[in-house]
């Protein structure tokens, strides 16, 4: 096997793994967006803190599989607080009250895992089972990376059916394009609102943990992702799932190659790539709005 | 009474958009809400179905007091909004928005009285070969036509309906009036606001006129036909 070509592939990989956690964590921020009209600014510090959860769990009982699972529940039942308590309040005061109780809550994320974490770079450890590499016609894949693509599209297909073969995941779509409409037509459009917001943020969470043993946990996780997600959403479409797994594929491979091919601009490219997607199509690649 | 409005305000911001509005409508009745672009009749029916909180008055349903619940809770009691802009689903088929009117998401079989896709296609023939296009595809009328669809399919005991023959073409426009003719033949009462005069008075049996942000003038159709003091200052420009 050519050398170079193996190490192509492994940045794939590598760019493909990105590019999934990102969709996880901007499929919930663009349906929250979509549904709501809350460009929710602490998203990815719940992706975050659920990474911090992780941590804890593996920490106390030994099992990422437990922090797998645990850590992003919790982390959902926080966003539903956020949701139910703190932002209907200020919904009254219209988009810039969302926008600055979000940053305020991702400025009290940030204090909060700082205060009981302390600022290094803590390690979580990937399971035994995941580590090292596997050998697939004659290449060797990470299979920790396998399996968090593989994760990341089982999550995607149960979003897709129940968005789409669902009487739940039709009312969702339709509250995309009109929440009060729906309202008026006899259901209640706040339970689903909370679901939205839970599912949301429950997938954030399970990105937090699934990217811990690979990042480390460390309060600047949120930033990185907070800014490619929110590019993805941009771009993609605001509201429109299929936009965001597209786009977060693309980015997650532009970010791994950049770094590879053109590392003193890894950094801009993202935003490279913003600009031009949206010089063609101003409303992103499938955004029905401005 | 099946609604009764009793001296609603409303307020966007601080301009009071409806003051101290009254009407009612008896069950199965047609009543028609008209008067002049800007006056408060879209304000009305938002104020009663929720979409709108009124800050002060009642609004009675069924005898039950519904002011300013949540709009899902008053489209339950009973009441079908069929709103100015039309407002279906773009991105939902045809089938799929009758069926986002269907209280519960389950239709119920077990009632003959009760609206089934097969009676909707019986109203509105149009949309038998067009069930899995996207709603977003339909012309203007055939928009109308769902939007109106959709919240049968929701067994309204009152259907308020906010200038369904809008932007229509005149062949559009009388089959807009037929369609409801025979809801309202079949038992629903109808809270109509309307543009084209015509159309209001060969449907309803009673009429408000609004003036600026209140009521101006309340009688039957027979009293409004016969009073062209009346249409000339509430209605012609
Ligand atoms: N969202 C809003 N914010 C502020 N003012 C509004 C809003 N909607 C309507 N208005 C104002 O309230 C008044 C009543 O509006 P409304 O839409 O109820 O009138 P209407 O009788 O339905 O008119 P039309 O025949 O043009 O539909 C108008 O002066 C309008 O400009
Ligand atoms: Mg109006």
């Amino acid at each position: 096997m050519d050398a170079s070509v193996a190490m192509y592939v492994a940045q794939g990989i590598h760019g493909l793994a990105y590019g999934m956690v990102l969709f996880l964590v901007a499929s919930g921020l663009t349906l929250i967006f979509g549904m709501m009209g809350v460009l929710n600014l602490a998203h990815a510090s719940f992706f975050m803190l659920s990474a911090y959860f992780g941590y804890q769990m593996v920490a106390w009982t030994g099992s990422f599989w437990a922090a797998l699972l645990v850590a992003p529940v919790i982390t959902a039942v926080f966003g539903i607080l956020l949701e139910r308590f703190l932002l209907k309040k200020v919904h009254a005061f219209g988009h810039m009250g969302e926008l600055i109780l979000t940053v305020g809550v991702s400025l009290i994320v940030l204090d909060g895992v700082k205060a009981v974490w302390g600022t290094e770079s803590l390690p979580l450890k990937m399971p035994p089972v995941l580590e090292g590499l596997v050998q697939i016609a004659g290449m060797q894949y990470p299979i920790y990376r396998l399996f968090i693509i593989a994760m990341a599209l089982v999550l995607l297909g149960i979003l897709s059916l129940v968005l789409f073969k669902t009487r739940l995941g039709m009312v969702v779509r339709a509250a995309v394009s009109d929440a009060e409409m729906v309202n008026a037509l006899g259901i209640n459009v706040p339970l689903v609102f909370m679901f939205v917001f839970g599912v949301g943020t429950w997938m954030a969470g399970v990105a937090g943990v699934a990217i811990a043993p690979i990042l480390t946990v460390f309060p600047g996780l949120a930033d990185q992702m907070g800014m490619d997600a929110f590019i993805v959403v941009v771009v993609g479409g605001f509201g429109s799932l299929g936009g965001a797994f597209l786009v977060s594929i693309i980015g997650g491979l532009i970010s791994s190659y950049g770094v590879q091919f053109l590392s003193q601009y890894a950094a801009v490219l993202m935003f490279v790539f913003m600009a031009v997607a949206l010089a063609i199509k101003p409303k992103g690649l499938f955004g029905e709005r401005d | 009474m099946l609604l009764e409005v009793t001296n609603l305000n409303t307020y966007y911001g601080h301009s009071h958009a409806l003051q101290d509005m009254s009407l009612t409508v008896a069950p199965g009745e047609v009543v028609a809400l008209l008067g002049r672009n800007g006056m408060g009749k879209s304000t009305t029916l938002k104020s009663i179905m929720g979409l709108l909180k009124p800050r002060s008055g009642r609004v009675l349903f069924d005898d039950r007091e519904i002011t300013g619940l949540a709009p899902f809770k008053i489209a339950k009691a009973g009441i079908g909004y069929v709103p100015e802009e039309r407002r279906i689903f773009p991105t939902l088929s045809v089938l799929d928005n009758l069926m986002m009117g269907v209280k519960g998401g389950k239709i119920d079989k077990s009632n003959p009285e009760a609206w089934t896709i097969e009676k909707i296609f019986e109203h509105f023939p149009f949309m038998k070969e067009r069930t899995h296009q996207k709603g977003g595809h339909l012309s203007g009328g055939e928009q109308q036509m769902l939007t109106i669809g959709r919240t049968l399919m929701g067994n309204p005991k009152l259907l308020m309906v906010d200038e369904p023959t809008e932007g229509l073409s005149p062949i559009m426009v009388k089959e807009v009036r037929d369609v409801l003719r025979k809801i309202s033949q079949s038992g629903i009462a109808i809270l109509l606001v309307e543009h084209n005069l015509k159309v209001a008075m060969s449907v309803a049996t009673r009429v408000y006129l609004m003036a600026k942000a209140r009521l101006g003038f309340a009688g039957t159709v027979a009293e409004l036909a016969a009073n062209p003091e009346v249409r000339a200052k509430y209605l012609e420009v």
